[in-house]
């Protein structure tokens, strides 16, 4: 176990954006998102940040290949895949666990590319959360958000940053910025906060949730329910869920039309859009509903049913905070009776 | 607000019982105290789960589009704030939603609550927060906290633009009637102050933070396009994501274009932005530009009314005054 003083984590970070590209939660104009570290840059220790840290691997935008004409031929140019080392700060359990899943879907074969570079390229720290929040539901999904599965763990205690390395990928990234860190007998102290933090989330409000009857085989019994109908009433079709969500993965291929050529691009897509998985005979959702459905069945049946029984939601809460109306996978889940309370 | 919440299920039981109206269009609970959602009730005893409650921020007016397109038999009740009755006769004047198929109860208000406010004053785990007047007790899972209530206000709340109603079959208020919100151009004021490079930082910090999740278009009330242009693969604009920093720019730039002179300032679009962009300013900005131009003018105010975009006087500005101003 390492520690450093939370005085001198700017050391920590110079240390470790020497030789790597470093995000970590920062606030800009009031809002806390991961952002690429600067001299200077403050960490901002807020629970949760606006968007996810899913950006670091499958960005919101990227170029994958472009065709430019001249000459009467046409010239293809791939974008090259990613090389730069990244490390990710400050990321929850919740998000930790949202990044397996997002692996479930970009490095089963055929692997994404771009992806798994970014992937291998990174190394996550992760922080214990120490004070979660009302919106938090982790625990629902087996997650524990006083011991997040990373390269490397740490904890705020009091003045101090705790620090463990977790992984090989960790074990380095420690020997990297060992100058800035020292070695400590701190068990007693991280033992001590996990067991706060445990306690604190077993009392959450949401804690009670229960996800009986979702699983890969739920399609027949919840597919035609009548209650989806009132959950999606009021759903604005924006895609404010999805897109602050940690594990929504969908996304869109687009040709821009660069006046001399085409930029391909993939963007993230929303499935609450009433143009998703638009085909040439039109969109097999016409209905807000039944985008709205499609979207929780995703995540608590379709997406188990084919990988192993694994839930595409982590309980970060994102979707309870930002959703315009209100209306979110709890809601789903407590609506379909799911709520032990 | 919870003698109107009262007084408001009794009544809309009366009216779903009676035939008038055939449902409802309110506020459901939620699993906290903030987080209520807009709903339609169809029998009385639903009702119960209808909230009125100093998080009912949510502007109900433009789910009317829809269901007066509907097939649905018999009158939609819907409870308007007074500030909701903006954009409610705005949508009649811009014949998007039918009056004779919508009974209005105007629902008083003394001002709703942002929860995102309480967050940035620093309550962590936020599980209730009780209305006491000028004070807010508010019950976090690290303890018990106090803040004054005023400091709490949804931006368009402190800007209130008063207690009157401009469109009610019936009006339900037990408030005393306050006063008239603070100066709503004081924050254009302050961005006018500005130099343009000084400006142009500030706007980029801002909208560099668009996701474009399209929740400020998709609950804006003058924003009711069959197919936005911005959705529509052959308008050539069509974008589900910022392709570079200007487009987000380019993004709710149009789209403060497209509703100067029908915005009625009811301030949905950065009530719901999940970054936090104070959108609002940028229609205050036109909304005082149309004021100076050709004189005061609130959009909604009445039915009916001619804004001063579409109308033409002789005592209008002339071209070459606006675009002079347009250089400043």
């Amino acid at each position: 176990m390492y520690t450093i003083e939370k005085s001198k984590l700017s050391d920590l970070f110079g240390a470790i954006s020497a030789s790597c590209e470093l995000y970590l939660p920062v606030k800009k104009a009031g809002q806390n998102n991961f952002t690429k570290y600067e001299a200077g840059t403050e960490y901002c220790d807020e629970l949760k940040t606006v968007k996810s840290p899913k950006d670091m691997f499958f960005p919101q935008s990227e170029n994958i290949v472009s065709f430019e004409k001249t000459d009467g031929k046409i010239k293809v140019t791939p974008d090259t895949i990613p090389t730069e080392k990244t490390v990710v700060f400050g990321v929850r359990a919740c998000d930790v666990a949202s990044f397996d899943v997002l692996d479930r879907v970009f490095l089963s074969e055929p692997a994404d590319s771009f992806y798994k570079a970014r992937r291998e390229n990174c190394t996550v720290v992760a922080t214990a959360c120490s004070e979660p929040e009302e919106s938090c539901f982790c625990s629902v999904f087996g997650i524990d958000p006083s011991e997040p599965k990373a390269d490397v763990a740490t904890w705020f205690v009091g003045e101090k940053l705790y620090w463990k390395a977790l992984t090989e990928k960790g074990e380095e990234l420690t020997k990297a910025v060992a100058s800035v860190l020292t070695e400590e007998n701190a068990d007693g102290t991280v033992e001590a906060e996990k067991a706060k933090i445990k306690e604190i989330v077993k009392n959450l409000p949401l804690a009670s949730l229960s996800l009986d009857g979702w699983d890969g085989d739920a399609t027949e019994a919840k597919f035609d329910a009548p209650e989806w109908e009132k959950l999606s009433a009021s759903c604005l079709g924006c895609g404010a869920c999805t897109f602050v969500c940690p594990t929504c993965q969908c996304y869109d291929i687009r040709d821009y039309d660069t006046g001399h050529g085409i930029q391909r691009y993939r963007c993230w897509d929303s499935c609450m859009y009433n143009d998703f998985t638009m085909m040439a005979h039109g969109t097999p959702r016409p209905s807000q509903l039944q985008r709205f459905r499609q979207r929780f069945m995703h995540k608590l049946v379709y997406f188990p049913a084919n990988n192993d029984g694994m839930y595409s939601c982590v309980g970060c809460g994102r979707c309870v905070n930002k959703c315009p109306i209100s209306m979110n996978i709890a809601k789903v889940i407590k609506a379909f009776g799911g709520d032990k309370s | 607000m919870q003698k109107v919440r009262g007084l408001v299920i009794k009544r809309a039981g009366e009216l779903l019982s009676d035939g008038t109206v055939t449902r409802v269009l309110g506020y459901k609970c939620g699993d906290f105290f903030y987080d209520v959602t807009p709903a339609f009730f169809e029998s009385a005893d639903q009702l119960s789960d209808l909230e009125y409650g100093s998080f009912c921020g949510a502007n109900l007016s433009k789910y009317l589009i829809n269901a007066c397109k509907d097939q649905k038999e018999g009158k939609i009740l819907v409870l308007l704030k007074p500030c909701d009755t903006y954009s409610f006769n705005q949508l009649l004047t811009e014949h998007r939603i039918d009056r004779d198929k919508i009974y209005v109860i105007g629902v008083g208000c003394k001002g709703m609550l942002d929860i995102e406010k309480l967050k940035a004053m620093g309550f962590k785990g936020i599980t209730k927060v009780l209305d006491n007047g000028d004070e807010l007790d508010i019950k976090t899972i690290y303890g018990d906290k106090k803040c004054k209530r005023a400091d709490a206000l949804l931006e368009k709340c402190v800007c209130c633009k008063g207690k009157d109603f401009k469109a009610f079959d019936e009006v339900i208020d037990v408030e005393e009637p306050g006063e008239k919100g603070a100066d709503r151009f004081e924050g254009v004021a302050l961005l006018e102050n500005m130099t343009s490079e000084e400006r142009f930082a500030f706007w980029n910090n801002e909208l560099s933070k668009c996701i474009r999740c399209n929740a400020c278009r998709n609950v804006c009330p003058a924003c009711s396009c069959m197919k936005c242009v911005f959705d529509n693969p052959v308008s050539g604009a069509a974008g589900k994501v910022n392709s570079n920093s200007f487009e987000e720019k380019m993004f709710h730039i149009i789209r403060a274009f497209h509703v100067a002179g029908r915005c009625t300032d009811c301030g949905e679009c950065s009530r719901v932005c999940p970054q936090g962009i104070p959108l609002h300013l940028l229609n205050r900005k036109f909304i005082k530009d149309i004021d100076e131009l050709y004189g005061d003018y609130q959009a909604g105010e009445e039915v009916g009314s001619r804004a001063p975009l579409v109308n033409f006087t002789f005592d209008d500005a002339e071209p070459s005054i606006v675009h002079e101003r347009g250089n400043e």
